[in-house]
């Protein structure tokens, strides 16, 4: 049993290529999760699907799933997992039934960050994925000009693609001295004459019905606004790119004990190298289990449904240990170098909690 | 481990950047055929510009975080690997007779056209000199990246990093 | 050109061209608009131009701010019904989508109260 994001699709994958009788189900009428939003090229390596476009990976996934013949239910939404595996799913907010399983992999996601600001709930203000949903998915421009608040990946990606889109980008603004996102990100930006402001924030999105303008202020060492500094930008979008949260709420009704990782974005559940939670035959994996990338995700899903149907008696220990082996080989590739090093560190903490449970 | 200031404030890498990176080609590296210009100087997970290239001649080895480093003697100037970067960090550029040349990937509306004189912009996004589109790869292979060939003044050749971005309404 | 006067996206350079789907009509606030068949109805009212969808009940104006369905900002009243999120609702011919203030009203109650 899974649920539908990049980790969810390939932990289901898994199971049913051990032979595992496996459920996806997935609240969207589409599964895939944030990968369809996702239309530029990935990277890693050749192992990692790098150099494909997500959407492009999204539909390869669900491909296979489709020829493995999956059991996908979609508009079905999980509301409640009991002791015993118990799981409480409501289909098409009409339909309530429980299924029992053997496995639960939690692979719900995450949640953007908001930031409140005066006019933060104007019309006009959303977050960088609902902007991303709307231009790459829908296929339909939100605003003309946008203003992009926060600088990690998540904002000078979508940055990139509201430009694609046939938007203008009027500035991204970042209230950290340095920017979040990985240079080459940046500099396809900067290159389209896009500037990029660090040490500077929102201070309030005005219009009378929707955003007419954005007043924006550069930040002392304090992060408290210089005054003075304060100018007026005319946008008529702002977008917030400002992190995301792992969406808990299901591992903590399944009774997953938690840890604080503010490096991963706030509260998740523990889990050891298999994936597994605290709680036995509950797995969690992707951006529940720390916010990492599409990449990460997916090789954790693979992980625990590896594991999941060794548990199960459809792997046996040796190609379950080979299996295993592999994708934590691809997964340790992914978390390398001065940006991977922070991640794998606060994913080792995780590891260490787990253990000492 | 170098901090790259001006990359992680305005953006883009600075000369200075490049060079401690490796990755600043001089001008006898320009001159004549040109050379590959790979500006990717953080330590990321990722290594398509290795294994799109036929000839070897880019490598990450590993772990995948390892900069590319390019091998001038093995590259052909294929142009296999500007499309392959995910980063769209990777030009060809060369120096012939006073006139430059870049080969650059492209994946903005309007798609530019041979002939189309265009605005030549540096890493910032600034105008630096008039340009003019010589050829428009969109070949399948490339997955929906162009990969666009324009010709510009010699003395620009360092700065030059892509066209300016038609605005919207102004085509 | 890509999005003629409108907001629909119809060229891409990487998406490419949008692919013909059937159009059906909505009515927004009574106002026959375009949608496009499997699309959610916030993505047609973007389309359309519209940029309030609801009003809170201290009259502030509201649209949509997550695009998945978390957030509860899109939410107008669909055939009647209030409390509905538009952007994770399917459009469907024949729609009347209404701006709701507040919390809503049931549109087929307040009529029958009314009448
Ligand atoms: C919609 C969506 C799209 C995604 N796209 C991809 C993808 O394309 N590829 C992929 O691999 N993964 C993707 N993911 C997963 C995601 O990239 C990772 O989980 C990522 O590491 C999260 O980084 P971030 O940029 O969101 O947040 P962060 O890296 O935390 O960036 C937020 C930035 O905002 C800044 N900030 C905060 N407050 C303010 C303020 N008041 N003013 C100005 N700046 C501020 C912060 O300092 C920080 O730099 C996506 C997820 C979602 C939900
Ligand atoms: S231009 Fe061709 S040969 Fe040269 S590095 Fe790129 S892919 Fe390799
Ligand atoms: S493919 Fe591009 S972004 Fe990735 S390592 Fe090579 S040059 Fe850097
Ligand atoms: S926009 Fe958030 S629920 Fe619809």
């Amino acid at each position: 049993m899974a649920k539908a994001g990049p980790a969810g699709l390939c932990a289901a994958i898994e199971l049913k290529k051990a032979g595992a009788p496996v459920i996806l189900m997935d609240e969207n009428g589409a599964p895939g999760g944030q990968l369809f939003k996702q239309i530029h090229k990935f990277f890693g390596s050749r192992e990692h699907k790098a150099g494909i476009r997500g959407f492009d990976i999204g539909k390869e996934l669900l491909a296979e799933s489709i020829a493995l013949g999956i059991d996908v239910r979609l508009d079905t939404e999980v509301v409640g997992i009991e002791r015993g595996l118990k799981l409480w799913a409501v289909e098409k907010k009409a339909r309530s039934y429980t299924e029992e399983a053997a496995a639960i992999v939690l692979a719900t996601g995450a949640t953007e960050n908001a930031l409140s600001f005066p006019g933060w709930t104007l019309p006009g203000v959303m977050t960088a994925g609902c902007a991303q949903t709307l231009i790459n998915v829908h296929r339909v421009l939100p605003g003309k000009r946008v203003l992009m608040i926060g600088s990690g990946n998540v904002g000078v990606i979508v940055s990139y693609q509201l430009m694609q889109a046939g938007a203008e980008v009027v500035a991204v603004l970042e209230a950290l001295p340095r920017l979040g996102g990985y240079g080459v990100h940046t500099a396809k930006v900067r290159r389209a004459g896009v500037p990029l402001r660090c040490s500077t924030t929102i201070l309030r999105a005005e219009g009378k019905e929707s955003v007419e303008r954005a007043v924006i202020a550069r930040l002392d060492e304090r992060f408290q606004p210089i005054p003075g500094s304060e100018e007026t930008l005319e946008v008529d979008t702002i977008c917030l790119a400002v992190g995301l949260t792992p969406a808990i709420e299901l591992s903590c009704i399944a009774g997953c004990s938690q840890i604080y990782v503010p490096e991963l974005g706030g509260n998740m559940p523990i889990h050891d190298e298999f994936m597994r939670s605290s709680v036995d035959s509950v797995y969690v994996v992707g951006d529940l289990a720390g916010i990492e990338e599409a990449s990460t995700a997916m090789e954790e899903g693979r992980l625990a449904g590896i594991h999941a149907a060794h548990a199960m008696g459809y792997l046996d220990e040796a190609s379950m240990s080979a299996k295993a082996e592999e994708t934590r080989r691809r997964l340790s590739a992914l978390r390398q170098g001065a940006f991977g090093q922070k991640r794998f560190d606060a994913k080792r903490r995780i590891l260490e909690k787990k253990a000492a449970v | 481990m170098s901090s790259n200031d001006y990359l992680k404030t305005m953006g883009a890498p600075s000369f200075d950047e490049l060079e401690r990176a490796g990755m600043l080609p001089s001008l006898a590296d320009l001159a004549g055929r040109g050379c590959v210009c790979v500006e990717c100087v953080e330590e990321i997970p990722c290594n398509p510009c290795e294994t799109s290239c036929p000839q070897g001649a880019l490598v990450v080895g590993y772990p995948i975080t390892n900069l590319p480093v390019v091998d001038r003697s093995k590259c052909t100037l294929c142009g296999l690997c500007i499309a392959a970067c995910p980063g769209l960090a990777i030009t060809i550029k060369s120096v012939e007779a006073g006139n430059a040349k870049i080969r650059f990937p492209w994946e903005y509306l309007p798609l530019p056209a041979a002939g189309d004189e265009v605005e030549m912009v540096d890493r910032l996004g600034e105008a630096v000199c008039a340009g003019k589109i010589l050829s428009v790869n969109s070949a399948a292979k490339n997955n929906r990246t162009a990969v666009v060939t324009a010709a510009f003044p010699a003395a620009f050749v360092q700065q030059v990093a892509s066209i300016r971005r038609k605005r919207h309404g102004t085509v | 050109m890509t999005n003629e006067g409108g907001n629909r996206i119809e060229r891409h350079p990487i998406l490419g061209d949008a692919s013909p789907r059937k159009e059906i009509t909505l009515y927004f606030e009574g106002r026959a608009i375009f949608a496009r068949e499997g699309e959610p109805i916030m993505a047609a009212l973007v389309a359309a131009g519209v940029s309030v969808f609801r009003y809170t009940k201290k009259g502030a104006p509201r649209r949509m701010f997550c695009g998945i369905g978390r957030c509860t900002d899109c939410v107008m009243i669909v055939d009647g019904i209030p409390g509905v999120r538009t952007c994770v609702t399917t459009a469907a011919d024949g729609m009347k989508v209404e701006r709701q203030a507040g919390a809503g009203r049931w549109i087929v109650e307040e009529e029958n109260s009314n009448g």
